[in-house]
């Protein structure tokens, strides 16, 4: 085998040992069966959906025939195309502010713009729900601004996502170039709209899909914050669930997870490719 | 370099203070148009400060800089007749070599035509031609400099400010870029202020060179001048290498004067210091101006010194280091008085390195010419 006829191990290449290989394959297998056996009992062809009983694609059409489902997934689009770009312009005008400027009350603003990555979901789902009800936010809007409350709520927990990845890459920014665009006579604008903007692109793309894909995933907040109107697509799956675990749930969670994995793998793509080529 | 100098920048008793931290301290200067002007100085003695004061990076706590007559206070960096060439290059990493040289004159609001051309144009200076399309990750060091120049030298400015422009090429490719940016300079005759520590640089490149110590000014003067008449002992240690004895002024007429060294021994000059008699000053002596001799060849000794009065310029030592640089070999000579001097020899011939080793005894004059008094 491959494994044994290359050349001796090197001390460091602990990638090549048998123990850790043993091991990484025990961590994927943790990681990722429950996953894929989702997905592959999306095409089981049994209503109860415990045994296998053969394959097919009807609970794919059953899902995406579901009204309120294709309703739920369509509001959970709409949220996180709304609270993204949202995210974006605050997240990004945040960190640009943090790095550049000196302002009263910096180190305050500086300590709490991540705290609602920190504080627990179920307690900012509740506050939000309490918050709210305090101000008397209108419920009986026509789509989309009905999803309002939600959309805030997920533009509170995505933003500081984005000033996270913004100011990691600003730090990297060599402040000569300013000086250099303003030396060949750029004005303060286009110095952010030439140098500054280019630079942190990277960072501006994952962090869209960053916000998009944890908006679109959310289900605690969005549980506290949703009315009878504004399902969305996780809301809608649990409440399936409570039903039956029919296929129909694990066609839509595919659906759901297949989207997240493409998403995600843009972005870690854009960030990468364009960090390395920029670094050297 | 041009007849009449007319100064292009005006320093006047221009101080930057940050915080307590004085950078630069009154210094007043000109640069004239059309020289290769040179900052020199060791790191931290506001060298560069003064450079981006010039560039409007910096505003002066006080004192005024005038560019081309006109006062600079209030000018930001974007509205200034000059150009900068950063220690980084700073060149745009997400533009093609033609976008970056084009920046400038697109924010100038230059037509497209014309842009391509200039672009052409100082890319051709540069020895770029050809590289329009490249991105700045697919260039070497000294290509992407080429870039900042030509990035520079598109705008046609009065002052073209380069911030130590070679720190960061190795050696030879150093010695090409001195050559190439002093022909460069006199090709398209632009002002050219350069800051760097390294007095090789300076030296080669230069047509004048203001030495900066402590935020002060502390020699102006051509190359040659800077190493052959220092006006103090930090010039004279910062620039080459030089020894460097105390004494007492003991003769100082308008033809000749003598200082009496502890350290080195009788030192006599064929020309006055004009300094007060008796005073303390001290002699430089660069290491090239010193001839070494076996002590047997007296009378070859005192044929070469015989410009100068029976016991002065010679001293007798014992060799104490060597080192063999290939074209030079450098001794570290320990004096009769116990003082140390440093002598370099020139290996004339293939066997020259052979003449002495370790624990010689040798002797050594040099010409009355050869010492500099300084009084400072």
């Amino acid at each position: 085998m491959a494994l044994f006829s290359r050349s001796p191990i090197a001390p460091l290449e602990y990638s090549r040992t048998l123990w850790m290989r043993l091991w990484v394959g025990a961590v994927m297998v943790f990681l990722y069966a429950p996953l894929i056996v989702l997905m592959i009992f999306s095409f089981n062809d049994s209503k109860r959906n415990v045994v296998w009983r053969g394959f097919t694609t009807k609970y794919y059409e059953k899902a995406l025939g579901n009204d309120q489902l294709v309703e739920a997934l369509l509001n959970s689009l709409t949220i996180a195309a709304l609270a993204t770009i949202a995210s974006l312009l605050l997240g990004a005008v945040a960190a640009v502010m943090l790095w550049r400027f000196r302002f009263p009350l910096k180190g305050a603003v500086d300590g709490t713009i991540s705290l609602p990555i920190i504080v627990p979901e179920i307690c900012l789902g509740v506050a939000f729900l309490m918050f709210f009800a305090a101000v008397g936010w209108p419920t009986d809007l026509v789509w989309p601004f009905n999803l309002g409350a939600i959309t805030i709520a997920h533009i509170t927990f995505c933003f500081p996502f984005v000033t996270m990845v913004v100011r990691s890459r600003l730090a990297s920014f060599n402040r000569e170039q300013e000086e250099a665009a303003k030396d060949l006579g750029a004005s303060e604008w286009q110095v952010f709209r030439d140098v500054l903007i280019p630079h942190i692109r990277p960072a501006l793309v994952a962090g869209a899909l960053l916000s998009f894909t944890l908006s679109l995933d959310d289900f605690v907040i969005t549980y506290f914050t949703s009315g009878p109107d504004t399902i969305t697509f996780p809301v809608k799956v649990y409440s399936m669930v409570r039903f039956s675990v029919t296929p129909e749930v694990n066609a839509a969670s595919t659906l759901l997870i297949i989207l997240t994995v493409i998403l995600t793998f843009i972005a870690l793509k854009l960030q990468g490719v364009k960090a390395i080529a920029e670094t050297h | 370099m041009t007849e009449t100098a007319r100064p292009i920048i005006q320093i006047q008793n221009v101080s930057k203070r940050f915080g307590k931290v004085t950078a630069v301290d009154n210094v007043s200067l000109d640069i004239n148009a059309g020289e290769f002007f040179v900052l020199l100085g060791p790191s931290g003695c506001g060298k560069t400060t003064l450079l981006r004061m010039i560039a409007g990076f910096e505003l002066p706590t006080e004192g005024r800089i005038l560019i081309d007559g006109q006062d600079m206070a209030g000018i930001p960096p974007n509205k200034r007749p000059v150009n900068m060439v950063f220690q980084s290059y700073a060149v745009f990493p997400h533009m093609s070599v033609a976008d970056n040289v084009a920046y400038g004159l697109k924010i100038a609001g230059v037509k497209g035509g014309e842009v391509k051309d200039r672009v052409a144009e100082a890319l051709e200076l540069v020895k770029l031609g050809g590289f329009e399309t490249r991105m700045p990750d697919q260039m070497s060091g000294g290509q992407r400099q080429r870039v900042a120049l030509a990035r520079s030298l598109v705008m046609r400015p009065k002052v073209l400010l380069l911030d130590e422009p070679l720190s960061a090429l190795d050696a030879k490719l150093r010695a090409q870029m001195q050559f190439e940016l002093s022909e460069l300079q006199e090709k398209v005759g632009i002002t050219f202020v350069t800051v760097t520590h390294d007095q090789d640089e300076a030296l080669s490149m230069a047509c004048r060179i203001g030495v900066i110590n402590k935020g002060e000014v502390a020699q102006l003067a051509t190359p040659s001048d800077l190493y052959e008449y220092p006006a103090n002992r930090f010039v004279a240690d910062f620039v080459g290498s030089v020894n460097i004895f105390e004494g007492k002024l003991t003769l100082d007429e308008p033809d000749k004067a003598a200082v009496d060294c502890p350290g080195l021994g009788k030192v006599y000059l064929n020309h006055g210091v004009t300094g007060p008699h008796g005073a303390d000053v001290w002699v430089a002596l660069r290491p090239e101006k010193i001839y070494l001799h076996v002590p047997g060849e007296g009378k070859a000794v005192k044929a070469a010194a015989q410009d100068a009065p029976d016991g002065y310029n010679f001293a007798r030592g014992k060799i104490k280091g060597m080192s063999y640089l290939g074209d030079i070999t450098l001794f570290e000579i320990e004096l009769e008085t116990g003082a140390r001097i440093r002598v370099s020899r020139p290996n004339l011939s293939r066997h020259d390195q052979e003449d002495f080793t370790w624990d010689d005894k040798v002797s050594m004059h040099w010409r009355a010419d050869s010492p500099v008094v300084l009084l400072g």
